[in-house]
């Protein structure tokens, strides 16, 4: 595109100040994992690795990780099924009420976590009469992920059109062959994407999360919750959220190669 | 151990994870009365425990903060502990059944006695139950009509902190939150729960005997209304509500809040910044929490077992020291350093503290011509306070 | 086979093929989540007894009156939409000129590396990052550290602090749509607008952000409906600032009034709600 000099480096400039200032308090978590104050005072009085040392030995974080991990990795693989049958059906067919079917996936993520919150808790324990548990959390997740993968694939499936598919058809290729064999592999990598968003939407929810987990059922974020209140563990909480953000390159930086990859074959 | 965070702090905290606990429940009947074990047998096996967080501590959170280990050692009772963010879910908890000891605080105890969830405790047949402080036993949210619900835990003061350069000379009033405030206005915090609208009673016990204020928990309607509207003007020099332990070490520490309701244990906690606290002329609030056995408990030998280890004076002073408060015997503090900072034991300091009892529309005064404003119209006043 | 006969059974019949499309996502979220929310307004009407704090069953509609009469409420909508508002307005003046410069000017190596440093910090507790934020507003903070030489000082704990927080934790949700708006952008479109003697700016003006309105949109909803029901970041940044949030949490949580809390949540998802119905049209919906 046509732009000026002066004008890609004044945006250059406008995106690097802001990476900047993303990363700004990131910087200052890092300098809290490794300062010798518990309470975030500025500028840290000394420096230690002490957090990052019983960081690695704490048994309660490695839990809660492997929580989240599983509640997780369940409600993404719910919000796949779900999402991508909903998208299948929003961009190939004609119906009344596509508009309800639309609102009523984005609905779980539009309205304010607490409100989507107290709304499952009361389902759960007056409606259901069930105690809250690991499944009910998964359940939660599960509802306010599918649209992300629902939108990814949504997008994948209008910007790759009918035409394959119908070819296959008239090839005498079946429903579920031409899934598997032509919508399928043209989607992946959209539900790749979609999915590793429900992902993390999921890793790091705190507000759904408070109001749907049984007593018993600790996820990451609960567990920084309840470790910033102890002194002693603030910097410790401040190791692995360093963690945290240095390791998600790698899951990121594959999803990112797939998607380009997928995306500049499905435009030409 | 490093340093010890709250108790109550981890409850405010953990109030923010509590899962709430709304599920219709069948009535319960409170005919019965359940009885006091006479003697002890041999031990079940496994105890189920309700506490608060930190309460039951088994190394996992922190390899050197365990004392569960010991109890199954000694005991060969193997400990399922179960911790909850509020009363009100302990309550929940407890009609669900399957516990055998919770440890519950003042806005509980009561409730969990008139349900019958509770059984009285035969403080006979524990030894350690001798050692500990008599200003603690046998109180209102302990014990009725004489007979005893449970083994005291720990207990501690709402102190008034201040920045001693920038207040001074030292406060000997919590005027100087309330009808002074405006000198510090922007630095003045004060602690966010209804709660803390007691204090704001309390100090008009004080200063306005007019209004006739015995208990702070029993307010009428125009004693309530005058402790409004006097925390409504304090709002306006306000920097921060706290209910986070680790935010108000922080915001004494960089100047943020000069003057206001503290804990012992954040005074303990501050490194660097001058402050002091103290006891105002007024008194002050504060809590003591008390171990109880579930009145349908399977396994009451564990619990016997338990109640005596968990107030056996070192074990007591670990549990309190884990969360900055005093011990509840004299003995205790032969485990632990800092028992002067926390006035353990010190009758007359006891005797300034209202504890934290639930304000309910029985006044719990004792008047029976007026009606008190109850727990739910606190909350909704402590909204309108805050605006 | 019977997958086979199943196929061809199918085949012909557009209406069943849909049927066996949307019944498992329709039943899940009708069933899940707008029975859920129902029976939430529902309880809105009803009672709580004050010593055991069960919701009962007894009709009234005293909560949502008071809900909708007391200045209390009035006041803290008002300012939990202006925080809502400004924190989206911030948040897309941010992410629009970065997205466009990673989808049209930075390079495929460059735009890869840029998509990741935006997305990664996603990944470092919400929590922390709001803990880190009360470290750089707080009176020996670094930001009252840089500023003081230049005369200028730390907002503080406050409404300003909320505004701040808040924007920066959304920025990367704002940021990812706007920039996949701005990717579906032919290049060629670029171009011929440029030919046709449209200047840069204009081409932007005129062109792209009719365009990328749907991702604009798309982004705000995360960025506004996120600061309208956020809680936790007031009560570490906030100072005594109240929000819809916190009045919602406070009246489950140490309440105990769920009837109370459901009535006050007519507020964002009345908010809400219509916020949808006036973006429906766009297209945005299918752009989060």
């Amino acid at each position: 595109m046509q732009l000026g000099r002066v004008a890609r480096i004044v945006l250059g400039a406008i995106t690097l100040v802001v990476l900047a200032l993303i990363y700004l308090p990131l910087g200052v978590v890092f300098l809290n994992s490794i300062s010798t104050s518990e309470s975030l005072s500025w500028p840290p009085p000394g420096f230690t690795l002490e957090w990052w040392g019983r960081a690695l030995h704490s048994t309660g974080a490695l839990e809660a990780l492997g929580t989240s991990v599983v509640v997780g990795a369940i409600a993404s693989a719910i919000a796949l099924v779900l999402g991508t049958l909903a998208a299948m059906a929003l961009s190939r067919y004609r119906f009344f009420g596509k508009e309800t079917v639309n609102l009523l996936i984005v609905l779980p993520i539009a309205l304010p976590g607490i409100v989507t919150g107290i709304a499952l808790n009361n389902a759960f324990r007056t409606l259901m009469g069930v105690d809250l548990a690991m499944w009910t959390l998964v359940v939660a997740h599960a509802t306010f992920c599918i649209v992300t993968v629902y939108n990814n694939a949504f997008a994948r499936l209008n910007a790759s059109g009918t035409r394959l598919e119908e070819a296959s058809m008239d090839l005498g290729a079946g429903l579920f062959t031409t899934f598997r064999l032509v919508t399928f592999p043209h989607l992946k990598s959209a539900l790749m994407a979609g999915g590793l968003l429900a992902f993390a939407l999921s890793f790091d929810e705190i507000i759904v999360t408070t109001f749907t987990a049984g007593t018993g059922v600790t996820t990451l974020p609960l567990w920084i919750l309840q470790n910033m209140f102890r002194p002693s563990q603030a910097p410790v909480v401040a190791v692995i959220a360093v963690i945290l953000a240095v390791v998600s390159v790698i899951p990121l930086a594959i999803a990112q190669r797939l998607t380009a990859k997928d995306a500049e074959a499905v435009s030409r | 151990m490093s340093k010890s965070p709250s108790r109550t702090a981890l409850r405010a905290g953990l109030a923010a994870t509590a899962v709430v606990s709304l599920a219709a429940c069948g009535t319960s009947s409170s005919d019965g009365g359940s009885e006091a074990a006479a003697s002890l047998g041999a031990t079940e096996g496994s105890v189920s425990i309700l506490a608060w967080p930190g309460y039951v501590e088994d190394g996992s959170n922190d390899a050197s903060v365990d004392w569960v280990s010991g109890f199954e050692e000694a005991t060969g009772c193997m400990v399922d502990a179960k911790t909850y963010g509020t009363s009100d879910e302990a309550y929940q908890l407890m009609q669900s059944g399957g516990y055998d000891v919770v440890a519950a605080s003042g806005d509980l105890t009561l409730r969990l006695i008139a349900a019958d969830l509770v059984a009285p405790v035969n403080t006979d047949l524990l030894e350690s139950y001798d050692g500990i402080f008599d200003f603690l036993k046998d109180k209102e949210w302990n014990s009725v009509d004489g007979v005893s619900y449970g083994v005291p835990h720990g207990y501690g003061a709402n102190l008034l902190m201040f920045n001693t350069d920038e207040v001074s000379p030292a406060p000997t009033s919590w005027d100087v939150v309330f009808d002074k405030a405006s000198d510090y206005a922007g630095k003045v915090t004060a602690y966010d729960s209804p709660i803390y609208i007691a204090d704001a009673a309390m100090y008009l016990m004080a200063h306005n005997p007019d209004l006739g204020i015995e208990n702070p928990y029993a307010l009428d309607e125009d004693q309530f209304a005058a402790a409004v509207d006097l925390l409504k003007t304090q709002n306006a020099s306000i920097g921060e509500y706290w209910s986070d332990y680790l935010l108000e070490i922080q915001a004494f520490e960089s100047g943020d809040s000069v003057v206001g309701t503290t804990w012992q244990v954040i005074q303990n906690s501050i490194s660097s910044g001058n402050t002091d606290v103290v006891l105002p002329e007024e008194g002050a609030t504060g809590w003591s929490d008390t171990w109880m056995i579930a009145s349908e408990s399977e396994a009451p030998n564990c619990a016997y077992a338990w109640l005596d280890y968990i107030a056996s004076p070192e074990v007591n002073a670990q549990a309190t020291a884990y969360f900055g408060e005093a011990p509840s015997s004299e003995a205790a503090c032969d485990f632990r350093d800092d028992c002067e900072a926390y006035h353990a034991g010190d009758e007359e300091y006891a005797a300034q503290i209202w504890y934290w009892t639930t304000p309910v529309s029985d006044c719990v005064d004792g008047r029976e011509d007026v009606e008190c404003v109850d727990y739910s119209e606190w909350t909704k006043a402590w909204q309108e306070i805050k605006g | 086979m019977t997958s086979h006969r199943v196929s061809t059974y199918l085949a012909p019949r557009r209406r069943l093929q849909l049927a066996s499309l949307l019944t498992a996502p329709v039943l899940w979220l009708g069933l899940v989540y707008i029975v859920a929310l129902a029976a939430l307004l529902v309880t809105a009407f009803w009672t709580v007894d004050e010593l055991t704090g069960q919701v009962q069953i007894e009709w009234t509609t005293e909560n949502v009156v008071e809900v909708f009469t007391e200045a209390l409420y009035r006041t803290v909508t008002l300012r939990t939409l202006g925080i809502a508002l400004l924190v989206t307005l911030i948040d897309i003046a941010v992410a629009v000129p970065v997205a466009f410069f990673m989808a049209k000017v930075a390079g495929t190596r460059l735009r890869h590396l840029l998509v990741i440093a935006v997305l990664a910090p996603l990944w470092a507790s919400y929590l922390v990052k709001v803990y880190a934020w009360r470290a750089l507003l707080s009176s020996d903070g670094l930001i009252e550290w840089a500023a003081s030489p230049f005369g200028g000082s730390t907002p503080g704990y406050g409404l300003v602090g909320v505004v701040l927080t808040l924007s920066y934790l959304w920025l990367p949700y704002v940021i990812m749509p706007i920039y996949a708006g701005f990717d579906r952008v032919p290049d060629r479109l670029l171009e011929a607008s440029a030919d046709l003697g449209a200047q840069g700016w204009r081409t932007l003006v005129s062109v792209v952000l009719p365009m990328i309105r749907p991702a604009i949109i798309a982004g705000s909803i995360f960025a506004f409906s996120l600061s309208l029901g956020d809680y936790i970041s007031t009560k570490i940044v906030g100072g005594a600032t109240q929000m819809l949030g916190t009045l919602v949490y406070d009246n489950v949580g140490a309440a105990n009034n769920l009837p109370l809390a459901a009535a006050i949540s007519f507020i964002p998802i009345g908010i809400i709600l219509v916020y949808l119905a006036a973006v429906r049209r766009t297209g945005a919906l299918r752009s989060l």
